[in-house]
């Protein structure tokens, strides 16, 4: 307690406002410890639906697959469509993490305006949570990895390198969703049912993630190149399969961050809009 | 600690503080009294340098919070009207995490949650979730957590509102020995006896404007009267009353369900009053308190 008169007050560490560099780490370190706290609760959606994925297409559908066809581009279909589901459970996670959260530390339990209070910016609110998202989804990730490693998922070791494409993969789907939730209005069940039910699940469907995206139909092979889990599970698959066409590496790379970058302006713009009133 | 002059506070076309001029000195306990609406918590929240003025000059320990918001922010502890505690944490967590906000070391951190949550009597409940305590409970800790850093500058946005009677008087007595500690405190109300008992100086505001300012006693010297007469009557038209004990007092105030009569001495007037043959079916004589002086500036009661 602090008194003016009381000695024992001089000797005490200091309150401050952190350097700017710095002052996203305690916003960060926020969500760490309340996940530390409620990570039992969400086991089954972050690790038990990818792996069922894994087990169920993989295994199962992929044993008629390589009996009736004889796998797909002259891979097995479990080395196929593993790759595609790594680099879908990213955005599967990204978006849980970025949705209902962001919109409860704005208006539920207000997190995000206690740290507001306190010497923190919005662009350390925002910095901070992203970044636990970033750990979140590398640490679905690599778990991910070692999932399917044990199944013999990956074809080639370099299924190592698609870890940092998948985790990119997964901010260009979170970021955007922050800017969304910061945006919505009242109603967010409704918003958020909607961006999963006809965001997250058709791209999950169509984006390469179980067949190739030449089968299908014209205007929607474009939309599905367009949008950013393609280049993920395109970039995931190229190194999981032990087959990387460098260049292509390069592109997805760049245009995974092109989308990330544009998403941070938005995210960044929508959170002055509805934090700084 | 802190001088505004001029300031405004817009959401589009709603003007909510509307030119206001405020001067805090250190070691003060200073009220913003008034109804809902009337601007408060917009007022403290550009106080606490989370709101940009739309308009004005505001000046916290002497630097600008467009420019210096987290310096200002790191000397100051935050009351907000509605709690942005994390339900989820345990109440040490909360605290201890905030903690953290301010550069604390975690060491730090928990000596001080430790501190604290004696301070706010919460020891017991150190390692529970928040989500279950009860009002005045997350109020205490919503100030606990408040002082983790030190804060020169308090500000309570409504800290009892809500809460039972009880536990208003367990949070008052909090604020006194802060208020001991040379903690200079700034706080909203609308009610006017927490003002009275907390507050060396207030302002009472109402639309966006202060009306009056002052210490509490010098408010009801300048606008009100020494006592005041209550009547309650069994009709519901009391305006034939009102006439009828006109006079009496320097003032009468006629409220839905009673009357006011302004006067120095209550017991003269409520004799005055039977004897000019009114009956009320109830009489009380009180002192003139800060509701007192807010129904006369704007005409209308404090709380509906
Ligand atoms: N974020 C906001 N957006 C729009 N209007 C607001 C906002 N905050 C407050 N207001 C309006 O400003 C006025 C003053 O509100 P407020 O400062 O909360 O008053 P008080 O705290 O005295 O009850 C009210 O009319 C309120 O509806
Ligand atoms: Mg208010």
């Amino acid at each position: 307690m602090s008194t003016a008169t009381d000695p024992a007050v001089a000797a005490r560490e200091p309150a401050r406002a952190l350097p700017p560099r710095q002052r996203w780490r305690p916003a960060f370190e926020f969500w760490w410890v309340q996940y530390l706290r409620t990570w039992k609760g969400s086991v089954i959606s972050r690790f038990l639906m990818p792996v069922m994925f894994l087990v169920s297409m993989g295994l199962v559908l992929g044993d008629l697959v390589d009996e009736r066809a004889g796998g797909v581009e002259g891979l097995p279909y479990l080395q196929y469509v593993v790759p595609g589901i790594l680099a879908a459970q990213a955005m599967w996670v990204a978006m849980g993490e970025s949705t209902y959260s962001v919109y409860g530390a704005i208006r539920w339990n207000r997190q995000y305006h206690a740290m507001l209070a306190a010497p923190l910016t919005v662009r350390d609110v925002l910095l901070g949570h992203l970044a636990y998202v970033a750990l979140s989804v590398t640490f679905g990730t690599v778990v991910f990895v070692g999932v399917g490693a044990l199944f013999g998922s990956w074809s080639s070791p370099l299924v190592l390198l698609a870890v940092p494409f998948v985790v990119l993969t997964g901010m260009a789907f979170s970021v955007p969703c922050f800017a969304f939730a910061a945006q919505v209005k009242d109603n967010t069940d409704q918003g958020f049912a909607l961006l999963f039910r006809f965001v997250m699940t058709p791209l999950f469907l169509f984006s390469g993630t179980f067949f190739p995206v030449s089968q299908l139909p014209g205007p929607l092979q474009a939309v599905a190149y367009a949008t950013p889990l393609w280049h993920g599970v395109d970039a995931s698959r190229m190194l999981a399969t032990g087959r990387p066409d460098w260049a292509g590496l390069g592109l997805h790379g760049l245009y995974l961050l092109v989308v990330l970058t544009l998403a941070l302006w938005w995210a960044w713009r929508a959170f002055h809009r509805r934090l700084v009133v | 600690m802190i001088e505004a002059s001029g300031l405004v506070k817009r959401f589009g076309d709603l003007v909510a503080v509307d030119g206001i001029d405020v001067s805090v000195q250190r070691g003060e306990a200073f009220g913003f009294l008034g109804p809902n609406g009337a601007g408060k918590s917009s007022t403290m929240r550009m106080v606490g340098a989370v709101s940009p003025p739309s308009a004005g000059v505001l000046r916290l320990f002497g630097m600008d919070p467009a420019t210096h918001g987290p310096q200002i922010r790191a000397r100051m502890g935050v009351v907000p009207q509605r709690d942005t505690l994390d339900e989820e944490l345990t109440v040490s967590e909360n605290i201890r995490i905030y903690g953290r906000y301010f550069g604390l070391s975690r060491a730090e951190t928990r000596r001080r949650a430790t501190e604290l949550l004696q301070f706010a009597q919460l020891t017991e409940r150190a390692d529970a979730k928040v989500e279950p305590l009860s009002g005045g409970m997350k109020r205490r800790l919503t100030i606990a957590r408040s002082l983790v850093n030190d804060p020169e500058l308090l500000l309570l946005d409504e800290p009892t509102t809500g809460l039972d009677p009880q536990a208003r008087h367990v949070l008052w007595d909090r604020l006194f020995r802060l208020k001991r500690r040379g903690v200079t405190l700034v706080l909203t109300t609308h009610y006017m006896d927490e003002a009275e008992q907390l507050c060396d100086r207030l302002v009472v505001m109402d639309g966006g404007r202060i009306v009056a300012e002052g210490s509490p006693r010098s408010l009801i010297e300048c606008y009100s009267t020494r006592e005041v007469l209550e009547l309650r009557f069994a009709e519901e038209d009391l305006t034939g009353h009102a006439r009828a004990v006109e006079g009496i007092g320097e003032r009468t105030e006629v409220l839905p369900d009673r009357l006011l009569v302004y006067v120095a001495d209550g017991d003269a007037a409520s004799s005055e009053v039977h004897r000019r043959g009114v009956q009320p079916l109830s009489s009380l004589v009180r002192r003139s308190t800060l509701e007192d002086v807010f129904l006369h500036l704007t005409g209308r009661t404090l709380v509906d």
